[in-house]
Protein backbone atom coordinates (compact mmCIF):
# COMPACT_ATOMS: atom_id res chain seq x y z
CA UNK A 1 0.00 0.00 0.00
CA UNK A 2 1.55 3.65 -1.19
CA UNK A 3 0.98 6.29 1.58
CA UNK A 4 -1.27 8.65 0.63
CA UNK A 5 0.58 11.65 1.68
CA UNK A 6 4.42 11.48 2.55
CA UNK A 7 6.23 14.60 4.42
CA UNK A 8 10.12 14.60 4.46
CA UNK A 9 11.44 17.22 6.55
CA UNK A 10 9.37 19.97 6.23
CA UNK A 11 10.83 23.39 6.94
CA UNK A 12 8.63 26.26 6.23
CA UNK A 13 10.45 29.64 6.56
CA UNK A 14 8.45 33.24 6.87
CA UNK A 15 10.79 36.27 6.34
CA UNK A 16 13.27 34.90 8.84
CA UNK A 17 10.61 33.08 11.62
CA UNK A 18 10.80 29.33 11.02
CA UNK A 19 7.03 28.44 11.64
CA UNK A 20 7.71 24.22 10.58
CA UNK A 21 11.36 23.29 11.73
CA UNK A 22 11.76 19.61 9.70
CA UNK A 23 8.57 17.95 10.38
CA UNK A 24 7.67 14.57 8.72
CA UNK A 25 4.74 12.65 8.49
CA UNK A 26 3.26 9.65 6.69
CA UNK A 27 -0.66 9.46 6.33
CA UNK A 28 -1.75 6.37 4.76
CA UNK A 29 -4.15 5.90 2.17
CA UNK A 30 -7.47 5.69 3.70
CA UNK A 31 -6.38 7.10 7.08
CA UNK A 32 -7.67 9.89 9.14
CA UNK A 33 -4.82 11.91 10.93
CA UNK A 34 -4.82 14.45 13.27
CA UNK A 35 -2.68 17.62 14.07
CA UNK A 36 -3.24 18.99 17.69
CA UNK A 37 -1.47 22.20 19.36
CA UNK A 38 -1.64 25.39 20.42
CA UNK A 39 -1.71 28.20 18.15
CA UNK A 40 1.51 28.96 16.81
CA UNK A 41 2.41 25.19 16.84
CA UNK A 42 2.41 25.47 13.12
CA UNK A 43 -0.44 22.87 12.62
CA UNK A 44 -2.01 25.02 10.19
CA UNK A 45 0.99 26.28 8.47
CA UNK A 46 1.71 22.64 7.86
CA UNK A 47 -1.69 21.96 5.85
CA UNK A 48 -0.87 25.08 4.04
CA UNK A 49 2.24 23.90 2.89
CA UNK A 50 0.61 20.66 1.54
CA UNK A 51 -1.70 23.01 -0.26
CA UNK A 52 0.36 25.24 -1.62
CA UNK A 53 -0.51 28.28 0.33
CA UNK A 54 3.13 28.54 2.84
CA UNK A 55 6.65 29.10 1.60
CA UNK A 56 8.56 25.49 1.90
CA UNK A 57 11.92 26.24 2.72
CA UNK A 58 13.02 22.91 1.99
CA UNK A 59 11.59 18.96 2.61
CA UNK A 60 9.83 17.21 0.43
CA UNK A 61 5.62 16.54 -0.09
CA UNK A 62 4.50 13.56 -1.48
CA UNK A 63 1.30 12.99 -2.44
CA UNK A 64 0.02 9.37 -3.82
CA UNK A 65 3.82 8.51 -5.15
CA UNK A 66 4.29 12.30 -6.81
CA UNK A 67 6.68 14.63 -5.19
CA UNK A 68 5.28 17.80 -5.71
CA UNK A 69 7.53 21.24 -6.86
CA UNK A 70 7.05 24.78 -5.81
CA UNK A 71 4.28 24.97 -8.03
CA UNK A 72 0.48 22.76 -8.18
CA UNK A 73 -0.56 21.70 -11.12
CA UNK A 74 -4.40 21.54 -11.64
CA UNK A 75 -4.06 17.38 -10.80
CA UNK A 76 -2.71 17.98 -7.67
CA UNK A 77 -5.96 20.11 -6.82
CA UNK A 78 -8.22 17.09 -7.89
CA UNK A 79 -6.87 15.18 -5.29
CA UNK A 80 -6.17 17.61 -2.70
CA UNK A 81 -9.23 19.87 -1.63
CA UNK A 82 -8.68 22.05 1.62
CA UNK A 83 -11.74 23.22 3.99
CA UNK A 84 -10.55 26.02 6.20
CA UNK A 85 -12.05 27.61 9.47
CA UNK A 86 -13.84 30.30 9.11
CA UNK A 87 -17.27 29.60 7.07
CA UNK A 88 -17.51 32.97 7.33
CA UNK A 89 -14.46 34.30 5.51
CA UNK A 90 -13.76 31.21 3.01
CA UNK A 91 -17.25 31.92 0.94
CA UNK A 92 -16.86 34.84 -1.54
CA UNK A 93 -19.68 37.42 -0.04
CA UNK A 94 -21.07 37.96 -3.50
CA UNK A 95 -21.83 34.52 -4.96
CA UNK A 96 -24.61 32.56 -5.19
CA UNK A 97 -23.56 28.96 -3.78
CA UNK A 98 -24.09 28.00 -7.20
CA UNK A 99 -21.57 30.34 -8.86
CA UNK A 100 -19.43 29.08 -5.78
CA UNK A 101 -19.71 25.42 -6.61
CA UNK A 102 -18.72 26.06 -10.68
CA UNK A 103 -15.99 27.71 -9.62
CA UNK A 104 -13.87 24.59 -9.60
CA UNK A 105 -15.87 22.84 -11.99
CA UNK A 106 -14.77 25.37 -14.55
CA UNK A 107 -11.15 25.65 -13.84
CA UNK A 108 -10.99 21.93 -13.99
CA UNK A 109 -13.62 22.09 -17.26
CA UNK A 110 -15.58 19.09 -16.21
CA UNK A 111 -19.03 19.04 -18.70
CA UNK A 112 -21.68 17.55 -15.75
CA UNK A 113 -21.21 20.33 -13.71
CA UNK A 114 -25.54 20.64 -13.86
CA UNK A 115 -25.75 17.01 -12.10
CA UNK A 116 -22.47 17.49 -9.92
CA UNK A 117 -23.72 20.45 -7.73
CA UNK A 118 -27.13 19.36 -7.57
CA UNK A 119 -25.19 15.72 -6.22
CA UNK A 120 -22.78 17.63 -4.15
CA UNK A 121 -25.58 20.09 -2.24
CA UNK A 122 -27.45 16.48 -1.69
CA UNK A 123 -24.30 14.88 -0.36
CA UNK A 124 -23.92 17.61 2.04
CA UNK A 125 -27.61 17.51 3.21
CA UNK A 126 -28.55 20.77 1.92
CA UNK A 127 -30.89 20.01 -0.67
CA UNK A 128 -31.30 21.94 -4.45
CA UNK A 129 -33.20 25.08 -2.22
CA UNK A 130 -29.69 26.54 -1.45
CA UNK A 131 -28.54 26.74 -4.37
CA UNK A 132 -28.93 30.12 -5.17
CA UNK A 133 -28.34 31.84 -1.80
CA UNK A 134 -25.65 33.68 -0.89
CA UNK A 135 -22.79 33.26 2.13
CA UNK A 136 -24.60 35.67 4.29
CA UNK A 137 -28.35 34.08 4.12
CA UNK A 138 -27.22 30.74 5.60
CA UNK A 139 -25.92 29.77 8.96
CA UNK A 140 -22.64 28.84 10.09
CA UNK A 141 -23.42 25.11 9.83
CA UNK A 142 -24.72 25.59 6.36
CA UNK A 143 -21.75 27.88 5.39
CA UNK A 144 -19.49 24.81 6.61
CA UNK A 145 -21.61 22.87 5.05
CA UNK A 146 -21.20 24.37 1.88
CA UNK A 147 -17.29 24.95 1.71
CA UNK A 148 -17.48 20.69 2.34
CA UNK A 149 -19.58 20.55 -0.98
CA UNK A 150 -17.07 22.65 -2.91
CA UNK A 151 -14.36 19.95 -1.90
CA UNK A 152 -16.19 17.26 -2.76
CA UNK A 153 -16.55 18.24 -5.82
CA UNK A 154 -13.89 17.36 -7.72
CA UNK A 155 -13.68 13.91 -6.42
CA UNK A 156 -10.56 14.76 -4.30
CA UNK A 157 -8.97 11.57 -2.03
CA UNK A 158 -7.48 13.71 0.11
CA UNK A 159 -9.30 16.19 2.38
CA UNK A 160 -7.13 18.74 4.29
CA UNK A 161 -9.61 20.40 7.17
CA UNK A 162 -7.97 23.26 9.32
CA UNK A 163 -10.39 23.48 12.67
CA UNK A 164 -13.67 23.22 10.78
CA UNK A 165 -15.97 23.40 13.38
CA UNK A 166 -14.30 25.40 15.77
CA UNK A 167 -16.29 28.37 14.60
CA UNK A 168 -19.69 26.86 15.05
CA UNK A 169 -21.66 26.17 17.91
CA UNK A 170 -21.42 22.59 19.79
CA UNK A 171 -24.68 21.18 18.24
CA UNK A 172 -24.15 22.10 14.54
CA UNK A 173 -20.29 20.90 15.61
CA UNK A 174 -21.33 17.56 15.93
CA UNK A 175 -23.56 17.63 12.60
CA UNK A 176 -20.45 18.62 10.74
CA UNK A 177 -18.40 16.36 12.03
CA UNK A 178 -20.76 13.40 11.67
CA UNK A 179 -21.25 14.56 7.86
CA UNK A 180 -17.45 14.93 7.37
CA UNK A 181 -17.71 11.06 9.02
CA UNK A 182 -20.07 9.96 6.25
CA UNK A 183 -18.69 11.15 3.39
CA UNK A 184 -15.18 9.60 4.31
CA UNK A 185 -16.50 6.34 4.34
CA UNK A 186 -18.88 6.60 1.86
CA UNK A 187 -15.48 8.21 -0.63
CA UNK A 188 -12.87 6.19 1.29
CA UNK A 189 -11.02 9.80 1.54
CA UNK A 190 -7.86 10.30 3.64
CA UNK A 191 -8.32 13.15 6.23
CA UNK A 192 -5.19 15.18 7.61
CA UNK A 193 -7.22 17.19 9.91
CA UNK A 194 -6.47 20.32 12.14
CA UNK A 195 -7.55 20.79 15.64
CA UNK A 196 -7.34 22.57 18.51
CA UNK A 197 -9.47 20.03 20.65
CA UNK A 198 -8.21 16.78 21.90
CA UNK A 199 -11.29 15.42 22.07
CA UNK A 200 -12.65 15.96 17.81
CA UNK A 201 -9.20 14.59 16.94
CA UNK A 202 -9.91 11.28 19.19
CA UNK A 203 -13.16 11.29 17.86
CA UNK A 204 -12.30 11.12 14.18
CA UNK A 205 -8.52 10.42 13.68
CA UNK A 206 -6.90 6.90 14.27
CA UNK A 207 -3.68 8.63 14.82
CA UNK A 208 -2.52 12.01 15.63
CA UNK A 209 0.43 13.98 15.76
CA UNK A 210 1.37 16.43 18.62
CA UNK A 211 3.03 19.94 17.58
CA UNK A 212 4.31 22.70 19.36
CA UNK A 213 6.61 25.61 18.12
CA UNK A 214 6.97 24.22 14.91
CA UNK A 215 7.45 20.51 15.55
CA UNK A 216 6.54 17.43 16.49
CA UNK A 217 6.06 16.69 19.95
CA UNK A 218 5.14 13.17 19.48
CA UNK A 219 3.22 11.06 17.48
CA UNK A 220 0.24 8.13 18.95
CA UNK A 221 -2.89 6.55 17.76
CA UNK A 222 -6.26 7.91 19.26
CA UNK A 223 -6.24 4.36 20.87
CA UNK A 224 -3.14 5.27 23.42
CA UNK A 225 -4.44 9.22 23.70
CA UNK A 226 -7.44 7.43 25.31
CA UNK A 227 -5.45 4.89 27.49
CA UNK A 228 -3.45 7.81 28.39
CA UNK A 229 -0.04 6.13 26.83
CA UNK A 230 1.15 9.42 26.66
CA UNK A 231 5.39 10.03 26.66
CA UNK A 232 5.38 13.56 26.74
CA UNK A 233 4.80 16.44 29.11
CA UNK A 234 3.32 18.67 27.00
CA UNK A 235 0.61 16.14 25.63
CA UNK A 236 -0.48 15.32 29.07
CA UNK A 237 -0.59 18.77 30.09
CA UNK A 238 -3.03 18.95 26.59
CA UNK A 239 -4.89 16.05 27.90
CA UNK A 240 -5.48 17.84 31.63
CA UNK A 241 -6.37 20.88 29.93
CA UNK A 242 -8.90 19.06 27.88
CA UNK A 243 -11.08 18.31 30.98
CA UNK A 244 -11.80 21.31 32.27
CA UNK A 245 -10.90 23.64 35.42
CA UNK A 246 -10.21 21.91 38.45
CA UNK A 247 -9.88 23.73 41.23
CA UNK A 248 -6.88 23.74 43.44
CA UNK A 249 -7.88 24.42 47.13
CA UNK B 1 -28.33 36.80 52.12
CA UNK B 2 -29.60 39.77 50.57
CA UNK B 3 -28.77 39.54 46.38
CA UNK B 4 -26.19 41.92 44.71
CA UNK B 5 -28.37 41.87 41.30
CA UNK B 6 -32.30 40.95 40.88
CA UNK B 7 -33.05 40.52 37.54
CA UNK B 8 -37.16 39.48 36.74
CA UNK B 9 -38.52 39.29 33.48
CA UNK B 10 -36.17 40.74 31.24
CA UNK B 11 -36.48 41.50 27.49
CA UNK B 12 -34.76 43.70 25.01
CA UNK B 13 -36.17 43.87 21.67
CA UNK B 14 -34.25 45.10 18.62
CA UNK B 15 -36.59 46.82 15.93
CA UNK B 16 -35.65 45.24 12.15
CA UNK B 17 -37.22 45.92 8.81
CA UNK B 18 -38.97 43.03 9.26
CA UNK B 19 -40.37 43.37 12.76
CA UNK B 20 -39.39 43.43 16.38
CA UNK B 21 -36.86 40.79 17.33
CA UNK B 22 -36.72 39.64 20.93
CA UNK B 23 -33.54 38.92 21.87
CA UNK B 24 -34.11 38.11 25.15
CA UNK B 25 -37.40 37.22 26.35
CA UNK B 26 -38.22 37.37 30.21
CA UNK B 27 -35.09 36.50 31.39
CA UNK B 28 -35.35 36.13 35.32
CA UNK B 29 -32.41 35.25 37.89
CA UNK B 30 -30.71 36.73 41.00
CA UNK B 31 -27.00 36.77 41.56
CA UNK B 32 -24.86 36.81 45.58
CA UNK B 33 -21.60 36.83 45.85
CA UNK B 34 -21.13 33.43 44.18
CA UNK B 35 -20.02 32.10 40.44
CA UNK B 36 -23.15 31.91 37.97
CA UNK B 37 -22.58 30.46 34.66
CA UNK B 38 -25.48 31.35 31.68
CA UNK B 39 -24.64 29.37 28.86
CA UNK B 40 -26.24 28.95 25.50
CA UNK B 41 -25.60 28.85 21.85
CA UNK B 42 -25.34 31.48 19.00
CA UNK B 43 -28.06 33.38 19.03
CA UNK B 44 -29.61 32.44 22.42
CA UNK B 45 -29.73 35.64 23.98
CA UNK B 46 -26.50 35.28 26.56
CA UNK B 47 -24.62 38.26 25.68
CA UNK B 48 -27.44 40.55 25.62
CA UNK B 49 -28.53 39.77 28.69
CA UNK B 50 -25.06 40.79 30.13
CA UNK B 51 -24.93 43.69 28.06
CA UNK B 52 -28.30 44.80 28.92
CA UNK B 53 -27.35 44.76 32.77
CA UNK B 54 -24.31 46.53 32.17
CA UNK B 55 -26.29 49.07 30.58
CA UNK B 56 -24.42 48.11 26.90
CA UNK B 57 -27.06 47.70 24.49
CA UNK B 58 -27.11 49.12 21.48
CA UNK B 59 -29.43 52.27 21.63
CA UNK B 60 -31.72 51.35 19.08
CA UNK B 61 -32.72 48.60 21.40
CA UNK B 62 -35.27 48.46 23.58
CA UNK B 63 -34.63 47.04 27.29
CA UNK B 64 -37.69 46.09 29.47
CA UNK B 65 -37.62 44.47 32.81
CA UNK B 66 -40.20 43.64 35.99
CA UNK B 67 -36.82 44.39 38.36
CA UNK B 68 -33.42 45.20 37.30
CA UNK B 69 -31.49 46.11 40.28
CA UNK B 70 -28.34 45.46 41.26
CA UNK B 71 -27.18 46.28 44.96
CA UNK B 72 -31.04 47.99 45.48
CA UNK B 73 -30.22 50.89 42.64
CA UNK B 74 -32.46 50.22 39.93
CA UNK B 75 -30.48 50.18 36.56
CA UNK B 76 -33.78 50.93 34.35
CA UNK B 77 -34.40 54.23 36.12
CA UNK B 78 -31.13 55.46 37.00
CA UNK B 79 -29.41 58.13 34.74
CA UNK B 80 -27.01 57.58 32.20
CA UNK B 81 -24.57 59.37 34.37
CA UNK B 82 -25.00 57.20 37.62
CA UNK B 83 -24.81 54.49 35.25
CA UNK B 84 -21.60 55.09 33.98
CA UNK B 85 -20.52 55.63 37.59
CA UNK B 86 -21.40 52.13 38.12
CA UNK B 87 -20.33 50.82 34.84
CA UNK B 88 -16.04 50.37 35.32
CA UNK B 89 -16.30 51.06 39.05
CA UNK B 90 -18.85 48.54 40.89
CA UNK B 91 -20.22 46.30 37.69
CA UNK B 92 -17.32 45.69 35.88
CA UNK B 93 -17.47 43.39 32.33
CA UNK B 94 -14.02 41.03 30.62
CA UNK B 95 -14.75 40.54 26.76
CA UNK B 96 -14.28 37.75 24.31
CA UNK B 97 -10.99 38.94 22.24
CA UNK B 98 -8.49 41.32 23.80
CA UNK B 99 -7.43 41.55 20.48
CA UNK B 100 -10.25 43.63 19.49
CA UNK B 101 -11.40 45.06 23.30
CA UNK B 102 -8.42 46.82 24.08
CA UNK B 103 -7.57 50.32 22.80
CA UNK B 104 -4.63 49.51 20.22
CA UNK B 105 -3.60 52.80 20.53
CA UNK B 106 -2.94 53.40 23.77
CA UNK B 107 -0.47 51.28 25.46
CA UNK B 108 -1.69 48.72 28.16
CA UNK B 109 -0.37 50.83 31.25
CA UNK B 110 -2.30 53.96 30.45
CA UNK B 111 -5.54 51.56 29.77
CA UNK B 112 -5.42 50.36 33.41
CA UNK B 113 -4.42 53.72 34.45
CA UNK B 114 -7.28 55.02 32.80
CA UNK B 115 -9.88 53.16 34.30
CA UNK B 116 -8.58 53.88 37.53
CA UNK B 117 -8.36 57.46 37.31
CA UNK B 118 -11.84 58.00 35.61
CA UNK B 119 -13.31 56.34 39.16
CA UNK B 120 -10.77 57.41 41.70
CA UNK B 121 -9.15 60.42 42.69
CA UNK B 122 -5.40 59.46 42.62
CA UNK B 123 -2.28 60.59 42.00
CA UNK B 124 -0.30 59.72 38.45
CA UNK B 125 2.08 57.85 40.47
CA UNK B 126 0.26 56.14 42.79
CA UNK B 127 -2.24 54.95 39.89
CA UNK B 128 0.83 53.73 38.43
CA UNK B 129 1.80 51.50 41.39
CA UNK B 130 -1.74 50.20 41.77
CA UNK B 131 -1.65 49.04 38.16
CA UNK B 132 1.89 47.27 38.53
CA UNK B 133 0.44 45.69 41.50
CA UNK B 134 -2.96 44.41 39.86
CA UNK B 135 -0.69 43.31 36.68
CA UNK B 136 1.40 41.10 39.24
CA UNK B 137 -1.64 40.18 40.47
CA UNK B 138 -2.89 38.46 37.25
CA UNK B 139 0.25 37.02 37.16
CA UNK B 140 2.34 38.97 34.78
CA UNK B 141 5.77 38.04 35.71
CA UNK B 142 7.34 41.58 34.16
CA UNK B 143 4.82 44.14 34.58
CA UNK B 144 7.38 47.06 34.04
CA UNK B 145 7.61 45.69 30.41
CA UNK B 146 4.08 44.77 29.73
CA UNK B 147 2.88 48.30 31.17
CA UNK B 148 4.42 50.21 28.00
CA UNK B 149 3.88 47.48 25.49
CA UNK B 150 0.31 48.13 23.31
CA UNK B 151 -1.87 45.47 22.86
CA UNK B 152 -0.57 43.99 19.62
CA UNK B 153 2.59 43.00 21.07
CA UNK B 154 1.25 40.70 23.38
CA UNK B 155 0.30 37.11 23.29
CA UNK B 156 -4.26 36.62 23.86
CA UNK B 157 -3.43 34.82 27.36
CA UNK B 158 -1.31 38.21 28.13
CA UNK B 159 -3.91 40.47 26.29
CA UNK B 160 -6.73 38.81 28.45
CA UNK B 161 -4.47 39.18 31.64
CA UNK B 162 -3.88 43.11 31.49
CA UNK B 163 -8.45 42.74 30.51
CA UNK B 164 -8.67 40.90 33.69
CA UNK B 165 -6.48 43.52 35.67
CA UNK B 166 -7.87 46.64 34.17
CA UNK B 167 -11.46 45.28 35.05
CA UNK B 168 -10.56 44.88 38.86
CA UNK B 169 -8.34 47.36 39.95
CA UNK B 170 -11.19 49.43 40.75
CA UNK B 171 -12.37 46.77 43.16
CA UNK B 172 -15.80 46.03 41.51
CA UNK B 173 -17.91 43.93 43.43
CA UNK B 174 -19.45 42.46 40.25
CA UNK B 175 -17.93 41.12 37.52
CA UNK B 176 -19.51 40.09 34.11
CA UNK B 177 -17.30 37.49 31.56
CA UNK B 178 -18.41 37.07 28.37
CA UNK B 179 -16.84 34.28 26.74
CA UNK B 180 -13.53 35.47 28.39
CA UNK B 181 -11.37 32.51 27.38
CA UNK B 182 -12.80 31.38 24.03
CA UNK B 183 -10.16 32.81 22.47
CA UNK B 184 -7.59 31.58 24.05
CA UNK B 185 -5.17 27.89 23.80
CA UNK B 186 -6.92 25.39 25.84
CA UNK B 187 -3.81 25.60 28.10
CA UNK B 188 -3.73 29.37 28.55
CA UNK B 189 -7.19 29.02 29.22
CA UNK B 190 -7.06 27.39 32.77
CA UNK B 191 -4.31 29.72 33.58
CA UNK B 192 -6.74 32.61 32.75
CA UNK B 193 -9.48 30.68 34.59
CA UNK B 194 -7.44 30.29 37.68
CA UNK B 195 -6.39 33.88 37.75
CA UNK B 196 -10.11 34.63 37.92
CA UNK B 197 -11.20 32.40 40.30
CA UNK B 198 -8.91 33.31 42.61
CA UNK B 199 -9.70 36.79 42.42
CA UNK B 200 -13.35 36.26 42.58
CA UNK B 201 -13.19 34.27 45.70
CA UNK B 202 -10.30 36.34 47.25
CA UNK B 203 -12.65 39.11 47.15
CA UNK B 204 -15.88 38.16 47.04
CA UNK B 205 -17.26 39.15 44.09
CA UNK B 206 -20.09 37.84 42.23
CA UNK B 207 -19.13 37.02 38.77
CA UNK B 208 -21.80 36.11 35.60
CA UNK B 209 -19.76 33.54 33.49
CA UNK B 210 -21.48 33.18 29.75
CA UNK B 211 -20.38 31.14 27.64
CA UNK B 212 -21.17 28.58 25.07
CA UNK B 213 -19.05 25.95 26.39
CA UNK B 214 -21.58 23.79 29.13
CA UNK B 215 -18.62 21.70 30.21
CA UNK B 216 -15.84 24.50 31.36
CA UNK B 217 -18.83 26.34 32.62
CA UNK B 218 -20.02 23.51 34.89
CA UNK B 219 -16.50 23.29 36.03
CA UNK B 220 -15.76 26.56 37.13
CA UNK B 221 -19.21 28.12 38.22
CA UNK B 222 -21.13 26.90 41.24
CA UNK B 223 -24.73 27.39 39.46
CA UNK B 224 -25.43 27.57 35.45
CA UNK B 225 -28.41 29.16 33.84
CA UNK B 226 -29.14 27.30 30.25
CA UNK B 227 -30.54 29.66 27.54
CA UNK B 228 -32.37 28.51 24.31
CA UNK B 229 -33.94 31.30 21.88
CA UNK B 230 -33.87 34.02 24.32
CA UNK B 231 -35.33 32.26 27.65
CA UNK B 232 -34.07 30.28 30.43
CA UNK B 233 -35.08 26.73 30.08
CA UNK B 234 -33.15 25.30 33.05
CA UNK B 235 -31.27 26.54 36.60
CA UNK B 236 -29.23 23.66 38.25
CA UNK B 237 -26.44 23.30 40.48
CA UNK B 238 -22.77 22.77 37.94
CA UNK B 239 -22.46 19.82 40.13
CA UNK B 240 -25.61 18.55 39.09
CA UNK B 241 -25.46 18.78 35.62
CA UNK B 242 -25.38 15.47 35.15
CA UNK B 243 -29.03 14.98 36.43
CA UNK B 244 -30.09 17.85 33.67
CA UNK B 245 -34.02 17.25 32.99
CA UNK B 246 -34.14 19.82 30.06
CA UNK B 247 -33.91 17.90 26.83
CA UNK B 248 -32.00 20.88 25.37
CA UNK B 249 -29.36 20.99 28.43
CA UNK B 250 -28.85 17.32 27.94
CA UNK B 251 -28.94 17.22 24.31
CA UNK B 252 -25.66 19.80 24.22
CA UNK B 253 -24.09 17.65 26.81
CA UNK B 254 -23.91 14.94 24.80
CA UNK B 255 -23.46 16.11 21.19
CA UNK B 256 -19.93 17.17 22.20
CA UNK B 257 -17.17 14.20 21.32
CA UNK B 258 -15.50 13.03 24.51
CA UNK B 259 -12.06 11.54 24.83
CA UNK B 260 -12.61 8.14 25.36
CA UNK B 261 -16.16 7.58 24.37
CA UNK B 262 -16.89 6.17 20.94
CA UNK B 263 -19.82 7.05 19.34
CA UNK B 264 -20.41 7.45 15.57
CA UNK B 265 -22.09 9.13 14.61
CA UNK B 266 -22.59 11.93 17.42
CA UNK B 267 -25.96 12.02 18.48
CA UNK B 268 -27.09 15.42 17.40
CA UNK B 269 -29.80 17.88 18.56
CA UNK B 270 -32.99 17.23 17.56
CA UNK B 271 -34.77 20.83 18.18
CA UNK B 272 -38.20 20.92 19.66
CA UNK B 273 -40.25 23.79 19.10
CA UNK B 274 -41.70 24.20 22.17
CA UNK B 275 -38.16 24.92 23.77
CA UNK B 276 -38.67 28.33 22.10
CA UNK B 277 -42.16 28.73 23.25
Amino acid sequence: MTSALFIDRLEVIFDRFRALKGVSLEVQSGESFGLVGESGSGKSTLLRAIAGLAPVASGSITVNGKTLGPRRDKAFYREVQMVFQDPYGSLHPRQTVDRLLQEPLAIHGFADGEKRIVRALDEVGLGTGFRFRYAHQLSGGQRQRVAIARALILEPSILLLDEPTSALDASVQAEVLNLLEEVRRRRKLTFLMVSHDLAIITHMCERLMVMQNGEAVEKLTADDLVRRHVTKDYTRNLLRASEGFVRTA
Amino acid sequence: MSALLDVENLRVTFPTRTGLIEAVRGVSFSLGRERLGIVGESGSGKSQTGRAIMGLTPPQAEVTARTLAFDGIDLLAASPRDRRALRGKRIAMILQDPKYSLDPVMSIGRQIVETLRTHERVSRAEARDRAFAMLEAVQIRDPSRVFDLHPHEVSGGMGQRAMIAMMLIAGPEMMIADEPTSALDVTVQLDVLGILDRLVSERGMGLIFISHDLRLVSSFCDRVIVMYAGKVVEQLKASELGRAQHPYTRGLLNCMPKIGADRHPLPVLDRKPEWAA
